[in-house]
């Protein structure tokens, strides 16, 4: 009798876990949803135009996303540009390099640089890294020839300390799975290279790397999408101005900061529709991201499993 | 039916050899020119633990040598010493003298780069490198060489053609080697460590990973290979050993237990624990 | 034919190992950077004040974080009430029934999806569903907010452990006449229990430090908790906050409170990892 009792609570609690799953569907449609509804207002007003304008007046009640896509693009790229070659070559150096014990204690450190939250990197980088940039790297820079890049007033602040500090907040991560691709690669496939009479570069760059790589472009799509998607780190050293300059010394903004700055300060309909519709165009170059390296990765996995 | 006749008989061998049967304590070959590798009190630890004791062994020189014995007797391990990979490993060490064509190839001062050249190595599992083909076999020539490309497209032919593949692969060159069947990726191994010119291929159970078909193609090539190259070859199949072999040594839980022509071994070994693992009485 | 230098080859590979111990040595270099310049700004704003005060009106002296310490703990602890029964319900349904249907891959999808989800869109989601509707700011909201952060990190892991209960241990106690719930919730639970706790444990610490996601859904509030349904105060909001003042012992504070929610992060994930690392050692 009671043994009955208890079997029919079977059908609640697969309905119940079902709902759940179901929950973290409706959650992301709703997302989607609430995004475009909340950006009603100035997808009409402003239309597709609304991507390429510069504007950003509260007072004239005239926005545009460009300049902040374009802080985004360039902060995201200088991570990207900085990030990778560095988690790779650490990789490098945890699986091949490195004795055990090494590894371990470097690999612990790596780690340890992901669980910091972002906005102990945003007081790091105002305080302490930003000045430390204005002081000694940007002079530095100011006398290599770079063109544009490398002029304007060195406030410390801007794109390229943004971007910096970016590239150590994606490091771990890129730096994570690289490894555990590099530690895929069987034994006797470096084995073989070695037999060859090749040393440990010429191994890695010729064998281990390549039969990697596709592994290592999944990662990078995954640094990548998290480096556009973060907001306090940013924030904080980025400058907040709606401007496009081409030196990486000006301050800017990226979407998120954007977003942080002054969402709270949005009191015109107008205003809050373009920040939303701002947010609708980061979550939907996020989700193509995602969608991207999800299949991307799955390819891989499918491609290792066999050879 | 005599026991000599009756081995015969069971390894399908022609005749019986006359040459005076070996004791283990002298694995040596009477002729000291034709040794290619000698190897002299060589003793192999993991970590704590001695899995090579006391081996002495000579190589002859353009000829198949093979070592046969049980799971677990030593048989990769001292072939894994001919070209220092053991190296790569750091719980792996080894005390001794393996001497190359009179020269101690364990000493430090020995490059290993210039050793791995001149000592091939084939796997158990084919490795295609993440290349193509063409790729694939040149890799050892773009290591250790500058050549043209029309030098490098010559070596790779030639490399091919020894390993008795380049009519299935000569229209394929730009494709990947992964996509190449089992037999052909170990055919393309082969020919990847024969276009450098080794003097000495090692081979460590290159077929027990192949189907008998391919597996009879890589023997021929390996019974082909022995004119220009020094072969020793590693393997739990003790009619492949008897089939291709010139000299045979036995292995028995890390020691030489037997060294000789490989007729001796198989009709009239001298041991009777030869005789016994020949017999398939155990292993 | 030339035969390529030795020398040259061995020294391209000196060179490149050079360079990797100088990678990691750059990496170790900043983790150390950032830890000491909190511990170092951080600690001299620590006092029992710190602990037991609430903020003090901008330009006068004293005042504490204890409020938004309170705030953000509760704030934390209801994210976990929310996210982490729904988390592990999710996971059991990915992990024990419709895995490989087309739902269950549907799931499994959006779940990745959420987690890489920037943290700021969820809290501007979160403005709109909650925040609009009541027409105030209000812990509530934040909780929830933290909860959809802390949701898709749960499921994962729930799915992965669950996984990982080889299905002979279920298949006993279902032959045994269990049914399915109590297999699911006593047995396989139970097996799984140190990687589900250890996952979230990782989460809540993530969750504790995020920022974005509260910008404009707890807002920020000077004075003690009383009510979930209002601006509730907040370690993280109140850093950002403070940071950006022109004052210096807000200033000072913020670091404070950085030095408090780096601690209280890094010590958990840290105490969990070597948990997990001690425990499979064993």
């Amino acid at each position: 009798m009671e043994l009955q009792r208890q079997k029919n609570f079977d059908p609640v609690f697969r309905w119940l876990a079902t709902l759940c799953g179901a929950l973290v569907v409706l959650m992301v449609a709703g997302i989607f949803w609430e995004l475009v509804e909340g950006s009603q207002l100035s997808l009409h007003k402003f239309g597709v135009g609304f991507i390429f304008s510069q504007a950003w007046n509260p007072v004239k009640e005239d926005f545009g996303a460009a300049s902040s896509i374009y802080g985004t693009l360039v902060s995201t790229a200088i991570a990207m540009f900085l990030a990778v070659p560095l988690s790779l070559i650490i990789a490098l150096f945890l699986v091949e390099l490195a004795p055990p014990w090494l590894s371990r204690i470097v690999g612990a450190a790596i780690e340890l640089l992901a669980a910091i939250p972002s906005i102990i990197f945003g007081m790091w980088g105002l305080f302490v890294f930003a000045p430390f940039m204005a002081d000694y790297v940007q002079p530095f820079l100011a006398d290599v020839p770079g063109g544009p890049l490398f002029s304007g007033v060195k406030m410390g602040i801007g794109m390229l300390t943004a971007g910096i500090i970016l590239a150590l907040m994606i490091l771990p991560y890129i730096t994570s799975v690289t490894r555990d691709i590099f530690l895929m690669v069987p034994a006797v496939v470096k084995e073989s290279a070695y037999g060859m009479g090749s040393t440990t570069w010429e191994v890695s760059r010729k064998v281990t790397i390549p039969y990697g790589i596709q592994g290592i472009v999944g990662a990078c799509f995954l640094g990548l999408a998290r480096a556009i998607g973060e907001t306090m780190a940013v924030t904080f050293v980025i400058g907040n101005r709606h401007e496009i300059s081409a030196s990486l010394f000006s301050a800017g903004n990226s979407i998120a900061s954007t977003l942080a700055n002054e969402f709270t300060e949005a009191a015109e309909p107008i205003y809050l529709s373009s920040l939303v519709e701002l947010g609708l165009v980061l979550f939907g170059v996020t989700f193509l991201l995602q969608l991207l390296a999800q299949w991307w990765l799955k390819r891989t996995k499918r491609k290792m499993g066999v050879a | 039916m005599d026991k000599a006749t009756t081995l015969q008989v069971k390894h399908g061998l022609a005749e019986v050899a006359q040459e005076p049967v070996m004791t283990a304590s002298s694995s040596r070959l009477l002729d000291a020119a034709q040794v290619k590798i000698s190897t002299r009190n060589l003793n192999f630890y993991y970590g704590d633990h001695q899995a090579l004791i006391d081996n002495n062994l000579d190589v002859a020189a353009n000829k198949v040598t093979a070592i046969i014995g049980p799971s677990g007797c030593g048989k990769s391990t001292h072939l894994r010493t001919y070209n220092r990979i053991f190296e790569l490993y750091r719980h792996q060490r080894v005390s001794g003298e393996i001497l190359l064509d009179g020269k101690n190839l364990l000493d430090p001062n020995w490059d290993i780069l210039e050793l791995r050249r001149r000592v091939g190595m084939i796997f158990q599992k084919p490795t295609p490198f993440s290349m193509s083909v063409f790729d694939n076999v040149a890799y050892g020539l773009r290591l250790h060489y500058r050549m043209s490309r029309g030098e490098m497209q010559g070596r790779v032919e030639t490399a091919l053609r020894q390993a008795a593949l380049w009519e299935e692969v000569k229209d394929k060159l730009d494709q990947p080697g992964m996509a190449l069947s089992g037999g052909q990726q170990q055919r393309l191994c082969m020919a990847r460590a024969i276009a450098v010119e080794p003097e000495v291929v090692l081979m460590d159970e290159p077929t027990s990973a192949i189907d008998p078909v391919a597996t009879a193609k890589i023997e021929d090539l390996i019974s082909s290979l022995k004119n220009k190259y020094t072969i020793v070859i590693v393997t739990h199949n003790m009619q492949q050993a008897a089939r291709i072999s010139d000299y045979t040594a036995f292995f028995y839980q890390g020691q030489i237990v037997e060294f000789g022509p490989t007729k001796n071994i198989f009709t009239k070994p001298a041991k009777k624990q030869t005789e016994d693992y020949v017999t398939g009485r155990f292993g | 034919m030339k035969e390529k230098s030795i020398a040259g080859r061995r020294f391209r590979d000196l060179l490149v190992r050079g360079l990797a111990c100088l990678a990691a040595v750059i990496g170790i270099a900043f983790l150390a950077w950032i830890l000491y310049v909190v511990m170092a700004h951080g600690l001299g704003a620590i006092n029992w004040d710190f602990f037991t005060e609430r903020p003090a009106p901008p330009g006068m002296e004293g005042g504490g974080m204890g409020s938004a310490i309170v705030g953000t703990l509760v704030l934390t602890g209801l994210a976990m009430l929310i996210g982490v029964p729904i988390g592990l319900l999710a996971g059991v349904y990915l992990a024990e029934f419709g895995g490989h249907t087309r739902l269950g891959e549907c799931v499994r999808f959006t779940t990745n999806m959420l987690m890489g989800t920037p943290s700021i869109i969820i809290g501007v989601f979160v403005y709109i569903i909650m925040v609009v509707p009541m027409k105030n700011f209000s812990g509530y909201a934040g909780a929830v907010s933290l909860a959809i952060i802390m949701l898709p990190v749960v499921t994962r892991t729930t799915e992965d452990m669950l996984q990982l209960v080889p299905s002979a241990l279920r298949e006993s106690a279902l032959a045994l006449g269990a049914p399915r719930w109590k297999v699911t919730l006593g047995v396989v639970f139970r097996a799984a229990k140190n990687g589900l706790i250890t996952g979230i444990l990782l989460a809540v610490a993530r969750v504790s430090g995020e920022t974005a996601p509260l910008l404009f859904t707890a807002l920020n509030s000077p004075y003690w908790l009383s009510s979930l349904n209002e601006p509730t105060g907040n370690l993280t909001v109140t850093i950002f906050n403070y940071a950006m003042s022109p004052y210096p012992d807000w200033q000072a504070m913020a670091w404070g409170a950085s030095f408090l929610i780096t601690a209280g992060v890094l010590s958990a994930t840290v105490f969990t990892r070597s948990l997990l690392w001690f425990r499979s050692h064993r």
